[in-house]
């Protein structure tokens, strides 16, 4: 198994209003399929860590390694490509486009991408949304959703790419036990079958306990 | 179709009200500025289309200058005090060669002698001072359509009788002369002949009908006791008028003498027109920018609108270029439709004006459709909705996903 994902000594600093030090020294390793919890309490630094790992945050002393290749210092332009093939993330408050319909919402980054014809990509989103239960929702408007069924569209959007890692915060924070078993059973099936990677973070005992393996954060700093 | 464009087509659609409302900032921008520029065109073009009423494109003379030194840098210098003009000759030699010169340049559509005498009009006890055209009728009917704008009797009638005058119609009115009237003239050489009234011609312009006749050229070359080869001016008509000044110089090479274009030699209503020129040029350009202001508070508000999408798109791997190709292509289809929309209100607004009768020598308000203004118009408000675009847009590629994630 390789490594998709490795940090080396991160640390990221808050100036404003105060001098503040967010993340300390977070150096870890994920391995191609593992499918890993984050949890700690809240103001804990994961969600600043996991933007980090998305590439999406810059400013940060340390090393960032997505597929083996060094990413810290690229350039925006170079992180955007990467994100779009290889990184697939669910956000902590469900991000869709409003005005755009579910279905569309989840082709969009496939469309970016330009791996497949916009008729296959079409196929593979209904495929996506009908993983999460959604497919009688597809040509509705992203704004007409409940929270719950936009967050499921969220993660659909977030599978379409066949993403080598998935980053998840709080990823079922919205839904009920139902929909997150099958969120969970998702993820897990997308680990054992298809060896992509899951960094979830979560504040449910119970997903984190089920999953493979477990980093806590505490004030900064992976305690376990 | 690209997804940038696709995106762009729904916020653009999902926003009919605001892309309207830009859209209409655009229309009323381009076809005021259209309008503006082309009713300028046709100001110019009726000014200078009752100015050739009486004077040619290009006038060729013999214009008396100070003698210069016979023999150029011999080293010594002749001391002249008060150094005066000889009024020698102001005729040009060989009329007859000069026209044929002429006429051999590309761009000439016609050439004509032209002799002007100073002259009185006398009817019983009233006397008026004026100048006789003496002219070819042919020729200076066609340089000048002297027939479109006759009063009454026919210019016609000029070439069947040598001794007929064509006067202008304040010059009858002062006379209270008639088709058909004998008229006296005087010339400054002394020379007294008496006229038949064959016609009055009428240009509106009343420093011409107050004071111009025409009268055959040997006979004006007879009243100033002169013969037939006396011929003070060269007339000369060019294909574009604009080319007046340029082609003026070369014939003033080619032949030697003084060439003066018309707007040489009417400098004042030059700078008349050149100011009225500046004017509109300056308003109607300020109110295609504030079209552009229109457009670049829409796309801001927009862009602040849609920060959200943004940060998404960015946080999917949409690179800023992309971004900025969504929102300049939202401007660029505002743009197009406040252009298309300003063109056919522009028509409008002209086919309107177009139509209506001031009256006068002007006859219909003097108007038309220019194809170089409205060309102008589109680039123009294309460049500014797309520079009114661009700026929003910019703003938005810079927009950072995380500091949006976490609010
Ligand atoms: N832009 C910012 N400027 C200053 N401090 C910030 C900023 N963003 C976050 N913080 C602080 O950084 C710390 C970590 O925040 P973060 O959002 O990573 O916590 P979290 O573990 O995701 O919490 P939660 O479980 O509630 O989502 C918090 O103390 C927060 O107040
Ligand atoms: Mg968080």
């Amino acid at each position: 198994m390789k490594t998709i994902l490795k940090t080396e000594n991160i640390n990221k600093f808050f100036h404003d209003p105060v001098e503040f030090q967010v993340l300390k020294n977070i150096s870890f390793e994920v391995q191609q399929g593992e499918f890993l919890s984050m949890v700690g309490k809240s103001g804990s630094g994961k969600s600043t860590l996991l933007y980090i790992l998305s590439t999406m945050d810059t400013d940060f002393k340390g090393q960032l390694f997505i597929d083996q290749e060094n990413v810290t210092g690229y350039d925006q332009d170079k992180l955007a490509r990467i994100r779009n093939e290889k990184i697939g993330f669910v956000f902590q408050f469900h991000y869709l486009l409003a005005e755009f319909t579910c279905l569309k919402n989840v082709m969009i980054p496939a469309l970016k991408l330009g791996k497949y014809s916009e008729k296959e990509i079409e196929e593979r989103a209904y495929e996506k949304l009908k993983i999460l239960g959604l497919a009688d929702q597809a040509l509705k408007l992203a704004s007409k959703l409940s929270g719950g069924q936009q967050q499921r569209v969220a993660i659909a959007r977030a599978l379409i790419n066949d993403p080598l890692l998935i980053m998840g915060d709080e990823p079922t924070g919205n839904l009920d036990s139902k929909n997150s078993n099958i969120v969970f059973d998702t993820f897990q099936e997308l680990t054992r079958n298809y060896h992509q990677t899951i960094i979830a973070v979560t504040h449910d005992e119970d997903f984190a306990k089920r999953s493979d393996r477990i980093i806590e954060m505490k004030d900064g700093e992976i305690i376990v | 179709m690209n997804i940038n464009l696709d995106i762009a087509k729904t916020y653009i659609f999902s926003n009919k009200k605001l892309t309207a409302v830009a859209a209409m900032g655009v229309v009323l921008g381009m076809s005021i500025y259209i309008f503006m520029n082309c009713m300028m065109v046709g100001f110019d073009k009726s000014s200078s289309a009752s100015m050739f009423k009486s004077i040619p494109h290009i006038r060729v003379y013999n214009d008396d200058v100070i003698s210069a030194p016979l023999i150029k840098d011999s080293g010594k210098q002749f001391v002249i005090i008060n150094p005066k003009v000889v009024p020698r000759t102001n005729t040009i030699t060989n009329p007859k060669l000069v026209a044929a010169t002429i006429l051999k340049q590309n761009n000439i559509s016609i050439v004509t002698p032209q002799v002007n005498a100073s002259v009185f009009y006398n009817n019983g006890k009233s006397q008026i001072a004026g100048i006789a055209n003496g002219v070819l009728p042919d020729e200076a009917n066609q340089m000048y359509n002297i027939k479109s704008f006759m009063a009454d009797g026919d210019f016609d009638l000029l070439k069947t009788n040598i001794n007929g005058i064509v006067i202008g119609s304040g010059i009858a009115t002062k006379m209270n002369a008639t088709i058909g009237d004998n008229l006296n003239l005087t010339s400054s050489k002394g020379i007294n002949k008496t006229f038949k009234v064959v016609g009055i011609s009428k240009t509106n312009n009343s420093k011409v009908d107050n004071i111009s006749s025409y009268i055959n050229l040997a006979v004006a070359q007879q009243l100033l006791k002169e013969s037939a080869s006396y011929v003070t001016d060269m007339n000369v008509n060019v294909t574009d008028p604009e080319d007046a000044e340029k082609i003026a110089k070369q014939l003033s090479t080619l032949t030697g003498y003084k060439a003066e274009g018309w707007k040489q030699a009417n400098e004042s209503l030059m700078a008349a027109f050149k100011m009225r020129k500046i004017v509109i040029t300056f308003v109607s350009f300020t109110i295609l920018i504030v079209a552009g202001f229109g457009i670049y508070n829409i796309l801001n508000m927009t862009v602040s609108q849609k920060i959200n999408d943004i940060a998404i798109l960015k946080a999917m791997g949409f690179k800023g270029k992309d971004v900025i190709k969504i929102f300049v292509t939202q401007a660029i289809s505002i743009g197009i439709l406040g252009v298309i929309g300003g063109v056919i209100m522009a028509t409008g607004l002209i086919t309107i004006l177009k139509n209506i009768y001031i009256g006068g020598d002007i006859g219909y308000f003097p108007i038309d459709y220019e194809p170089t203004k409205y060309l102008l118009g589109i680039v123009i408000g294309m460049v500014i909705t797309f520079f009114a675009g661009y700026m929003p847009a910019k703003k938005a590629s810079k927009v950072d996903p995380v500091s949006i994630f976490r609010k």
